[in-house]
């Protein structure tokens, strides 16, 4: 006991807490200077190369210049309306695809996990269609649903609907089978395992695969919008190609990345809200 | 029927009677596990089950709690016949109780919830229960913050707090190391005392299972096990099972059940060799 408190007196514990905490931001700093080193090789690499002309900046834009066109269209607008209305118009579209892919992934994951006749009647023909790349359907979508926002979204449900079911499915499979006995024996009717067990169980799968179906639905309303639309962030971008603006392709590539990054943090923060059980460490 | 009420005036807690258990193998062969078990357990007793590995002890557990029927015979809780889950049993199995999503109150209370409890009074309950095995302060800690030890507290809590007639504990402490295991039975010997729940302990540990019980059963090596020896432990209560080891009278008993045992164990690891 005496080696404890000899070793740890106040003063002592001070200085070894700020000790660790200069390494902490030590490594902090250390990481970021990294990254922003990548950063500005790649894009000033990018930048001299276009300027000096030694790669063609009608074929490959420049960092710039892409800057220059968001900030322009963001400002002016593009040639075909103002920016905002193309950027809300694919992200509603993404939103909706996501919400109605993830509702009907869950509940049919969840359907066919449960019940086996069922898992064994559709299984083969989900299989079918998930083995089917989906983007082919565009163009039915687009005859069935028009120009407008509904065969994108229906492009994205088909897209997210998927990935959702896979894991869903997985999770109610996969409840460890001694937590499903030990509270039925507690006393659980059916819909309590459901509630207390299955569900809680399959959520982490669930979760899990949100991510990624977010992504996809994304691509649903892009690829959509590319093939047939007049609004949206993939109309955008293939009208830039129509006119070879190079630097138009890439500030669309730009924005769509960051509705990506944004929709990723937010999906991350539902996570950390809903699995908090998972995140909670000592 | 009438001949035993002089002897037995209640019906046993667990009564099994001439059970067998089969399953039919993909090949279409018929698979013993359990041949002709007759077996009673009284209320408040505390009966282990020992055998070598595979001899359908976790499956005479799970025809109790009711998670199978018996091919053959009966299974009777308290003179009625056992269908489907047993609602006077809970189990601590040997691998986790605990939900992992739920913190230790949610889990402790879960009994209570199920039943209708109100969030308040299970609460409280659950409060108390988990005072008792000594977890206070943690109730808002998920079973992955805390140690296997305490762990397997929650688990005893959980299954405790319904007050059930009958505790199965299949190989329950057996991932624990040995410290943490006289710890925890010494623990549960203290809260048994408390109760009167009749305890189904399934172990391969001989030494734990002499130093917990009021009886210890011995199984014949699977396939098709059935009961080769039925031993009472008369040494006295309360025990610390640290220290009962050492006790004559304990090494007399553990010799007399081994030699029984031992024979069957041989048969087991010579059948796992030729598998």
């Amino acid at each position: 006991m005496q080696v404890q408190t000899t070793l740890n007196t106040q003063e002592e514990i001070e200085t070894r807490k700020k000790e660790m905490r200069i390494r902490a931001s030590k490594i902090k700093i250390r990481n970021l200077s990294l990254q922003i080193i990548v950063f500005i090789a790649i894009f000033g690499s990018w930048e001299f190369f276009s300027d000096k002309n030694i790669i063609d900046p009608f074929f490959f834009s420049s960092p710039s210049s892409i800057v220059k066109q968001i900030v322009e269209w963001v400002i002016e607008g593009t040639s075909q309306g103002p920016l905002y209305v193309h950027f809300v118009v694919s992200f509603e579209e993404t939103v909706i695809a996501f919400v109605i892919g993830v509702i009907l992934g869950v509940i049919a994951g969840y359907a066919l996990g449960m019940n086996d006749l069922l898992a064994v009647i559709f299984g083969p023909y989900i299989q079918m269609l998930n083995a089917l790349p989906r983007v082919v359907l565009a163009p039915i979508f687009i005859i069935w649903f028009g120009l407008g926002m509904p065969s994108k979204v229906a492009l994205g449900v088909t897209l997210t609907f998927f990935i959702v079911f896979f894991n869903a499915f997985q999770g109610v499979r996969e409840v460890d089978k001694n937590l499903l006995n030990n509270a039925r024996l507690l006393g659980a009717n059916k819909r309590q395992l459901a509630q207390h067990v299955i569900i809680p169980s399959a959520l982490t799968w669930i979760l899990s695969s949100l991510h990624s179906s977010f992504g996809f639905a994304l691509v649903g309303a892009v690829v959509g919008e590319f093939i047939g639309s007049t609004k949206g962030l993939g109309f955008l971008i293939a009208q830039a190609q129509g006119a070879f603006n190079t630097t138009g392709v890439f500030a669309g590539m730009v924005l769509l990345s960051v509705t990506a990054l944004a929709a990723n943090w937010a999906v991350s923060k539902l996570e950390t809200r809903f699995i908090a059980w998972r995140h909670v460490r000592q | 029927m009438n001949q035993q009420s002089p002897r037995l005036p209640d019906s046993p807690m667990i009564d099994l009677q001439g059970v067998t258990k089969e399953f039919l193998k993909p090949s279409g062969e018929v698979h013993t596990v359990l041949r002709n078990i007759n077996l009673r357990v009284a209320k408040g007793e505390f009966c282990s089950i020992v055998g070598p590995t595979g001899c359908g002890k976790s499956t005479t557990l799970s025809l109790i709690a009711g998670f199978e029927a018996p091919s053959l015979g009966k299974v009777q809780i308290k003179g009625e016949k056992l269908e489907g889950i047993n609602s006077r049993a809970s189990c601590v199995f040997q691998t986790e109780n605990a939900f992992p999503w739920k913190t230790v109150i949610d889990n402790v209370s879960l009994g209570l919830r199920l039943n209708g409890t109100s969030k308040n009074d299970a609460f409280q309950e659950a409060r108390r229960w988990i005072e008792k095995v000594g977890l206070k302060g943690f109730e808002g800690h998920y079973p992955h913050q805390l140690s296997g030890g305490m762990r397997k507290r929650v688990a005893l809590a959980q299954c405790l707090i319904t007050q059930p007639e009958i505790l199965l504990m299949d190989e329950s402490f057996s991932a624990l190391d040995v410290h943490t295991r006289h710890l925890m039975e010494n623990e549960l010997l203290k809260i048994w005392e408390e109760t009167s729940a009749s305890v189904f302990f399934i172990t391969h540990d001989l030494e734990e299972a002499i130093a917990l019980s009021d009886r210890v059963i011995v199984l014949t090596a699977g396939p098709a096990a059935t009961i080769k020896g039925d031993y009472r432990i008369n040494l006295e209560r309360p025990r610390n099972v640290a220290e009962i080891r050492f006790d004559k009278q304990f090494a007399e008993l553990h010799e007399q059940i081994w030699n029984d045992l031992r024979d069957e164990v041989m048969v087991s690891y010579a059948s796992a060799n030729n598998a």
